[in-house]
């Protein structure tokens, strides 16, 4: 069986396309026929991967299978669209098929009665194709090719309803602020490509494994490392995630959560060989991942839009997944990157049963007791928290503990110390959200709500069925044995530690005991507090003022100068021609009254020629003479 | 053997069909658009034909033909064509058949009309065809009277009048040509005191050895000549204006084939014939490049006419050409042929577009629409299908000519190529921003009198986004062909040296 399925699993990205394309060229005025074609492509995906999986982790250690076919080549260029199956690609393929089917059975009902109904499935449709594509790629060429279509993908679903002028500023504002990523991406790759004359994964690997010059090595890693930051979303170039929340919230939960933006940990999982030689390129990884985790859950306490929150999370749990790759742990960052994608897209699907519920409201104080009118979306949701938060034996905590006990073991207790501050903002604001939205003094939520229908509840309980138990794969119950597939011979595996383990635990716990003493038993006041640290939640609210920043520096460098450089070419490059066009008509004009019919002006004029010639050939010749 | 002549067919049935169509009653507008329609149909399907059976394997010019026809001078009427010339040909010939249906709701002189537009069509075609360089240049300056008439008497005033556009156009083109004639008749008479040969076939001088001050000279003239016509910085200004006055197929034309005729003369001519010259003038021409790829995409950010952002969008675009040109090796010359290509498709299907939403809506400010894609989905389809392919995302074949000469150029010049490389930034920039003013955003009941795209308005939108999406997803089918040629060309004139940090 394995003989057929290895060599067609481009199937598995193939058939979403394929439901893509015909969902938009033929079935788009049936929406049911339409949504079914989108789920029936990703669910196959999702059955055709398993074997995949199957075969390869049958194999101790992880079996590598490798095919290709050509695609853009010419003589000095290679670009070829293949197959790469190993441990990597399959973890990625059954969590990205799983989740994304997850997702398009409960957006049938999230998105019921929307007039682009149809063209919702379709680009989701298409958003699997480029994302397995992605994954399965065995080069960096077939890499960027798939990266960047993820990058429309989430344009268009981010710019879902093209009504709303939000949602188009956001939509642009991701591609955009993603092509700035990109332009550093591609330089990486062209580097690779001139220096290495390859890029396919195993040859570079084993071009790197020899080569020493680092003069090269550290900018073009650092290079490549663009990509990552922008798809990423890690600091300075995360602003494009959270307004990315104006697509509807299964898009969130799949792309802006669970998958897309994990692709940056992914690829440097995937480039891993090239990034661990080169220990400048590790430390500014670690550095970008370190500050982008504690910037982005320091916002996420004074957000009050559930998405939001959710969005800011998912900022500061990609920064501890660089975190860990910076620090050596891939294991750990790929393992949290699964874990993750578990749990944060079940939040994001649980804030969406709410949205619903709530008709379209996302501020968390119009909400309260919601629990009494949802208790399905209420208690999936608390699982996804609790998991979010560490608390064992839940899948974030195993996840969450390797990356903290592999900042400790890295010796850099700054990291440890940063990474344990976000685990306990992660609890605070998580349950903070809790006990506003779902338990609490207010009682919009319970005024209003109504628990939605099994279409939407039933892959909440599955997905918080995965965020119960998906940790175990890499647990001391285990025998790790995610580890055991998942790793890098350049990366560190720490021995476990109890005394981590229990500390990282308390501090979620201190977390959510805080939130609870302040949202739920109102024994400090936040009011109070708002009042008299105001200058650090204003500056918290507002986002540290990047997005300012950035706006007006957008002005300044780029429109400002657009509009001087149009003035020039108006003015100066035009008016050069015009210039030059008034001159030839002038001096036709004045040249016209040498042609008065008098023979007399003519032999002057021929005179006057012929002198001038004299002198040209007498200059000449005493030149020649000299 | 006596061999069908198919290039001559090709070139000629457009041709055949103005003459028809001048014979019909000025009034039978159904049977002139479908007698021009048909003459197109017939080019491009003979085209695809070409394209199809030309044999790779084999290589070098085929489908040849040769009639003696000024003998003093040495010219001959000969026709060929290769993996260079092939994709330019079949370009021709979508952008031509497209621009038939573009221009369908023509009600004024649709006879005049569709006429020169077949002509200019027949003349574009030939430039491409030809292995001669006295007919490349009889067939260059044929599209001049054509594209002139066509924008005096049909263009559109908006900033600049169109009198003054279809000047400012005209007069660039015949400046540069100007340029052009002397250069070529510099290598003629070069040519026959090398070799005692009076011959205009390209093959033929490209064979001879000519000295370095030589070479350097007469390629900057054709530089500058082939420069003008591709809209070289800062020899631009015609093009934004020219596009803007100009109407639907002119534009469509313009800037999807015959701008190529530059991209295509450098490399035919100047650098085949003239390789040590070019090894010498290229850094300038990358150097100029820049000013393509960045400043005109910066001017793209500040403009509100729709004709004027792809304008000065195309221009951007040629800058990526030049890079590929100027960096002198196969990968970037590669890049830079199905870049050409790319960007016609592109180009053409935008001005269609654009054409059809002026049509009517009677305007092409940006900021007076919003929310299109409420009243013209498919509209909105083919405008963002261009605008994607413009910023070169993957799966349009604009990211296979972008990516190619990116490559390539990086392999010559280093920090020329990066900072060509940050125009993908601006480019999706400017794109994103004037699509999204224009078609998202709430509704506007001003516009929900607007028909969307229906019927044979639909043509250019099929034809043109198809060959986007198989050169994208399939870059093989063109690059192989081109490979072949470029390979060809560039074993015929040996190695270049070139290059540096820069």
């Amino acid at each position: 069986m394995y003989e057929f399925i290895l060599p067609n699993a481009w199937l598995i990205a193939f058939l979403p396309f394929l439901a893509a394309a015909l969902i938009f060229l033929f079935v788009h005025r049936w929406p049911g026929i339409s949504a079914g074609l989108s789920i029936f492509a990703i669910m196959a995906a999702f059955i055709l991967s398993l074997p995949v999986a199957l075969a390869v982790f049958g194999e101790e250690g992880g079996a590598v299978f490798e095919f290709s076919t050509r695609w853009l080549s010419m003589p000095g260029l290679n670009v070829d669209m293949g197959l790469l199956l190993d441990p990597l690609t399959a973890v990625m393929l059954i969590v990205v098929t799983f989740i994304a089917s997850m997702v398009q059975i409960y957006s049938l009902g999230y998105m019921k009665g929307d007039p682009g109904f149809s063209s919702y499935f379709a680009y989701q449709s298409l958003f699997a194709a480029s994302m397995l594509g992605l994954v399965v790629a065995n080069n960096f060429g077939q890499m960027f090719v798939f990266w960047e279509l993820v990058g429309i993908c989430s344009y268009f679903l981010i710019g879902f309803w093209f009504g709303r002028d939000s949602a188009k500023n956001a939509a642009i504002k991701a591609f955009v602020t993603n092509r700035v990523g990109d332009f550093g991406f591609l330089l990486g790759i062209l580097f690779l490509q001139i220096i290495f004359g390859t890029l396919n994964f195993a040859g570079l690997s084993q071009e790197i494994a020899g080569y020493t010059n680092m003069a090269i090595l550290i900018p073009v890693s650092i290079l490549l490392f663009f990509g990552p930051m922008g798809k990423s979303a890690q600091f300075p170039l995360h602003v494009w995630l959270p307004d990315a929340m104006e697509g509807p919230t299964p898009v969130s939960a799949l792309i802006h959560a669970a998958t897309m933006v994990a692709a940056g940990v992914y690829l440097v999982a995937r480039a891993f060989f090239i990034f661990a030689s080169v220990p400048q390129a590790m430390t500014f990884i670690a550095a970008i991942g370190g500050i982008t985790a504690i910037f982005a859950a320091s916002i996420a306490i004074t957000q009050n839009d559930i998405k939001r929150i959710l969005a800011y999370s998912t900022l500061s749990q990609l920064g501890y997944m660089m975190m860990a790759m910076g620090v050596g742990a891939m294991t750990a960052g790929m393992f949290h990157l699964m874990t993750h994608a578990f749990f944060k897209s079940l939040l994001f699907l649980g804030a969406g049963s709410v949205i619903v519920a709530m008709h379209e409201e996302q501020d968390i104080w119009k909400m309260g007791n919601l629990y009494k009118k949802m208790p399905v979306t209420t208690w999936t949701f608390i699982i996804g928290a609790l998991a979010l938060c560490g608390i064992p034996p839940l899948s974030g905590f195993w996840s969450k503990d390797e990356i903290l006990l592999a900042a400790y073991a890295s010796g850099n207790m700054g990291l440890y110390i940063l990474g344990a501050f976000v685990a306990f903002l992660t609890a605070f604001y998580m349950f903070r959200l809790i006990f506003v939205a779902f338990f609490g003094s207010n009682s919009y939520g319970e005024k209003k709500a109504h628990e939605n229908s099994a279409v939407m509840t039933v892959p909440l309980i599955i997905l918080a069925i995965a965020a119960v138990f998906a940790g175990f794969v890499n647990s001391p119950l285990m025998h790790h044995a995610f580890g055991h597939f998942i790793n890098s011979p350049a990366g560190i595996q720490p021995e476990p530690s109890t005394a981590i383990m229990i500390s990282s635990t308390l501090i979620a716990l201190a977390g959510i005991i805080l939130a609870w003493l302040i949202y739920q038993k109102k024994i400090i006041s936040h009011e109070v507090l708002r009042e008299k640290y105001s200058g650090i939640y204003q500056l918290l609210k507002n986002k540290y003022y990047v997005d300012e920043i950035y706006a007006r520096l957008g002005d300044v460098l780029v429109f400002g100068a657009a509009r001087a450089m149009f003035w020039f070419d108006i003015h100066v490059v035009n008016g050069m021609v015009n210039g030059i066009a008034f001159l030839t008509g002038k001096s036709g004009d004045s040249l016209k009254y040498t042609e008065d019919g008098q023979v007399q002006s003519y032999a002057m004029y021929m005179m006057a020629g012929v002198l001038i010639l004299v002198v040209l050939a007498l200059i000449a010749v005493e030149s020649a003479l000299l | 053997m006596y061999e069908i002549p198919v290039l001559t067919i090709t070139l000629i049935v457009p041709l055949l069909g103005a003459m028809i169509i001048m014979c019909l009653p000025a009034g039978q507008h159904k049977g002139i658009k479908w007698t021009a329609a048909f003459a197109t149909l017939i080019s491009l399907l003979l085209s695809i034909f070409i394209f199809l059976t030309y044999d790779r394997a084999l290589g070098g010019m085929q489908f040849v033909e040769t009639i003696p026809w000024i003998r003093d001078l040495g010219v001959n009427y000969a026709l060929g064509v290769d993996g260079i010339s092939i994709p330019l040909l079949l370009l021709t010939n979508l952008i031509g058949f497209s621009s038939i249906y573009a221009s369908w709701n023509l009600r004024e002189r649709v006879r005049e009309f569709f006429a020169l537009l077949l002509i200019l069509i027949a003349g574009v075609m030939g430039t491409f065809i030809t292995t001669d360089l006295f007919i490349f240049f009889l067939f260059y300056e044929v599209v001049v009277i054509p594209i002139y008439l066509m924008v005096i008497m049909f263009g559109s005033t908006k900033r600049v009048s169109k009198e003054y556009a279809g000047m400012k156009l005209t007069i660039y083109l015949l400046i540069g040509s100007a340029f052009l004639l002397t250069a070529l008749i510099a290598l003629f008479v070069q040519a026959r005191a090398i070799s005692g040969i009076a011959s205009m076939d390209m093959a033929f001088l490209a064979t001879l050895n000519y000295g370095v001050e030589f070479q350097i000279l007469v390629y900057a003239f054709m530089a500058f000549g082939f420069g003008t016509l591709l809209s070289m910085f800062p020899f631009h200004a015609w093009s934004p204006d020219g596009y803007a006055g100009a109407p639907t197929a002119v534009s469509m034309i313009h800037a999807g084939v015959l701008k190529k005729i530059g991209g295509y003369g450098l490399i035919r001519i100047a650098l085949t014939i003239l390789p040590a010259g070019a090894a010498v003038v290229a850094p300038i021409i990358a150097v100029l490049a820049l000013g393509n790829i960045i400043y005109a995409a910066y001017i793209c950010l500040s403009q509100k006419d729709l004709k004027y952002i792809v304008g000065y969008s195309s221009v951007s675009h040629m800058g990526y050409v030049l890079v590929g040109i100027a960096a002198l090796n196969l990968i970037s010359i590669n890049g830079a042929v199905i870049m050409m290509f790319a960007h016609g498709v592109m180009a053409a299907l935008f001005f269609a577009m654009i054409g059809n939403l002026y049509e009517k809506s009677h305007t092409r400010n940006i900021e007076d629409f919003g929310g299109l894609a409420h009243q013209m989905p498919k509209l909105t389809a083919g405008f963002m299908i261009a605008g994607l392919a413009s910023l070169g995302l993957p799966g349009m074949v604009n990211f296979i000519g972008e990516f190619t000469i990116f490559v390539g150029a990086f392999g010559t010049y280093r920090v020329i190529t990066i900072l060509a490389i940050s125009g993908i930034v601006f480019t999706a920039l400017y794109v994103l921003r004037a699509l999204g003013r224009m078609l998202f955003g709430p509704r506007n009941e001003k516009w929900d009198h607007l028909q969307d795209l229906k019927g044979v308005e639909m043509v250019p939108l099929l034809v043109l986004g198809l060959a986007i999406f198989i050169g994208g997803f399939l870059p093989f089918t063109l690059m192989d062909l081109i490979n072949n040629g470029v390979g060809e060309m560039l074993a015929q004139i040996g190695p270049l040296q070139i290059g540096g940090w820069w």
